[in-house]
Formats: structure tokens, C-alpha cells, sequence
């Protein structure tokens, strides 16, 4: 099929353009790093338009970022299918009223916080990051959007590390990637 | 060109969605919250078109974005214009090799960092970021690109708070913003 076709060499080029940086941000990590992505003018086009096409004439009305990578990939979406922006943002960021949802990090833990009044009580959402790792920031912010009423329809990011279960950890939330990075 | 923008009447829609938090983030400071722009699909459009229609067909290749929020608009811009898009980052984010410049904040000292190679010289570049206050951080950003040969064309901002002369410390570059707080 010739949109097949297109799909699949459009999302050879945006892998080609991601750089693996190793022992970053410490030994035995190999980074995923999506800024050079960005410099690929038509490789960042291809990954605004992959998610576009799935996404448009689907009713979403919010798409949600996380900081602060998720703010790069999440506003291009947002306002090509008409969708509002909500950003997800680390603690004290936000100025005015927020939720909170707690999460846990291989060591320790951290928050994440919505503005009130952001999202109404059904409202259908996207919530995007550049990346899939364990999926634990992933299902802080569902749990974030579901406790206002949202109804989260799939998560979206540009690369999964299939190895950390991310996936699995979502459980019944559809995940859509572009690129696996096994 | 002031006289022009202001009959835009778009801007008119664009202040309106902006809302004011006073105390935030300490007494006296009356905080400029973009994330309800972000919320009117039509108003967040019309801040991007208004910068487009700027800058597109002016040769620029380079869009950079200041670290959180010049990252939500930035890239929409970067996109329309087919430039690629170059975060600027606090310390420590980005995972290849940076070079940095250091700002005087009110209390103490802050950095921001850009991948080399990033920006190739002789490129011509914008800076992106919501706001313009002292214009300590555009500054510092302006510092980076030329520090590797860059033209830094002009920089944009949604708001200026022009009490805090921030246009007046660019090193004499221009400065464009769709909305004025007084």
C-alpha cells in the first residue's frame, strides 16, 4: 500500500535522526536524544504528521504534554487537529491552582501538576512525551487527567524502550509509537 | 510597525486569553500566565500565525527556544517556516556536548546550555520565549547562538513588560512582541 509505504520511510528517517548518547545522565543509560530530530526539518515534520493523521477527525479537544520535552511534540498536535494544550508541568511551575499526582522514580520521588480548570469532566485526550521508559510519568498523568474526569484515549510518544515494560504498565491504555528503541 | 500590530485584530483576542496571577512566584510579582492561551485553539493559532507571517520567506533556518515555556512555541513557529528548532536548556538537561552562558538573576546566577553543532555558523536565527522581563534570558540565549558564528535576527515574545527595559539589552537587536503589560 503506497501509504504504508510513505509511513514506513518516514519513520526510517525520524529513528535515523534520533542520537543514542551513552552513560547519559549516568553509566549503562543510552540516551535517547531527540534533539536532533529537531534539526531534521522533514524528519520533525514526518513526526508532528504521523501523529496528526492518527489523531485528526477524532474528537480529542486536549492534548497534554509532559515537561518539557512533551512541550515540543504536544503543541504542534494540539493545534493542527484543534485540540486545547495542556501542559504537565514538575512542581511550582504552575502559578495558579493545581492538582498534584505523585509518582515514583528509581530513587525517590516526584510530582506533576495540572492547572484547575484546564480539562472538563469528559472530555476525550491525548497525553504525549518524546519517550517510554518504565511508564511510570505516563500513568502519573492519566491518573491526573482521570481523577477530573478526563477520558484518556491513547498515549502517544515518539520512542518506547520496549525493554522496560512501559507498555505493560499502562495495561489497558493504548499506547502509539513511532520508533522502537530496543 | 507598532501601529500595524496593534490593528491586528487578533491581538486583541490573544491579551484577553492571558491571565494574570498576582504573588506569583513571590509577593508584588503579577505573573503573565500563558497556559490559558493555550487552552483557546483559535487564540493559540493566531500567536503562531502572527509570528509566521513574519518571519516566513526571511531565510531563517534557526528557531531557538528558551527552556520551558519558548518550547511550546518555538517549534509550531519553526515548523510553518521550515527552520529547524534548537532548545536552550538549564544545566545539565541536555545529554551531548553544550556550551553554556552564564545570567545574573535577581538573587544569584542561572545558565543555559545548546548543543554544539546544533547551530552551524552564518546561520540566521531567531529566539523564541513567552515572555520578555529584563531580558536577562534572551540575552544569554543571544550570547549562545552568536558565540558560534549565528545571526540572531530579531527576538519574539508574546508578552513584554516594558517597565523592566528589557528591549533595551539585547546589544541593540530588535525585539518583537504581539502584547504589551503595563
Amino acid at each position: 500500500m503506497a501509504s504504508e509505504d510513505c509511513q514506513d520511510a518516514r519513520i526510517a528517517r525520524i529513528a535515523a535522526a534520533i542520537r543514542v548518547i551513552p552513560n547519559f545522565p549516568k553509566t549503562g543509560i543510552m540516551f535517547q536524544d531527540i534533539t536532533t530530530l529537531l534539526l531534521d526539518t522533514r524528519a520533525f515534520r514526518d513526526t508532528i504528521d504521523l501523529f496528526v493523521e492518527r489523531y485528526k477527525d477524532k474528537d480529542i479537544s486536549v492534548v497534554a504534554g509532559i515537561e518539557a520535552r512533551g512541550f515540543i511534540f504536544g503543541p504542534p498536535v494540539a493545534l493542527a487537529i484543534g485540540a486545547k494544550f495542556v501542559p504537565l508541568r514538575k512542581p511550582n511551575k504552575l502559578p495558579g491552582e493545581v492538582i498534584s499526582e505523585e509518582y515514583s522514580l528509581e530513587y525517590g520521588k516526584d510530582k506533576m501538576e495540572m492547572h484547575v480548570g484546564a480539562v472538563q469532566a469528559g472530555e476525550p485526550a491525548l497525553v504525549i512525551d518524546d519517550l517510554i521508559a518504565t511508564g511510570g510519568t505516563l500513568c502519573a498523568a492519566i491518573s491526573l487527567l482521570e481523577r477530573v474526569g478526563v477520558h484518556v484515549v491513547e498515549c502517544a510518544c515518539v520512542i518506547e524502550l520496549p525493554e522496560l515494560k512501559g507498555r505493560e504498565r499502562l495495561g489497558e491504555k493504548p499506547l502509539f509509537v513511532l520508533v522502537d528503541a530496543a | 510597525m507598532s501601529a500595524c500590530r496593534e490593528e491586528d485584530p487578533r491581538i486583541h483576542g490573544i491579551k484577553t486569553k492571558i491571565r494574570v496571577v498576582p504573588n506569583f512566584p513571590k509577593p508584588g510579582i503579577m505573573f503573565q500566565d500563558i497556559t490559558t492561551l493555550l487552552l483557546d485553539p483559535k487564540a493559540f493559532k493566531d500567536t503562531i500565525d502572527l509570528f509566521v507571517e513574519r518571519y516566513k520567506g526571511k531565510n531563517i533556518s534557526v528557531v531557538a527556544g528558551v527552556e520551558a515555556r519558548g518550547f511550546i512555541f518555538g517549534p509550531p513557529i519553526a515548523l510553518a517556516i521550515g527552520a529547524k528548532f534548537v532548545p536552550l536548556r538549564k544545566p545539565r538537561k541536555l545529554p551531548g556536548q553544550v556550551i553554556s552562558e552564564e545570567y545574573i538573576l535577581e538573587y544569584g546566577r542561572d545558565c543555559l546550555e545548546m548543543h554544539v553543532g546544533a547551530v552551524e555558523r552564518g546561520e540566521r536565527a531567531l529566539v523564541v520565549d513567552d515572555l520578555i522581563a529584563t531580558g536577562g534570558t534572551l540575552c544569554a540565549a543571544m550570547n549562545l547562538l552568536e558565540c558560534v558564528g549565528a545571526e540572531v535576527v530579531e527576538c519574539a515574545c508574546l508578552i513584554e513588560l516594558p517597565e523592566l527595559k528589557g528591549r533595551g539589552r539585547l546589544k541593540g537587536k530588535p525585539l518583537y512582541v504581539l502584547v504589551e503589560y503595563q
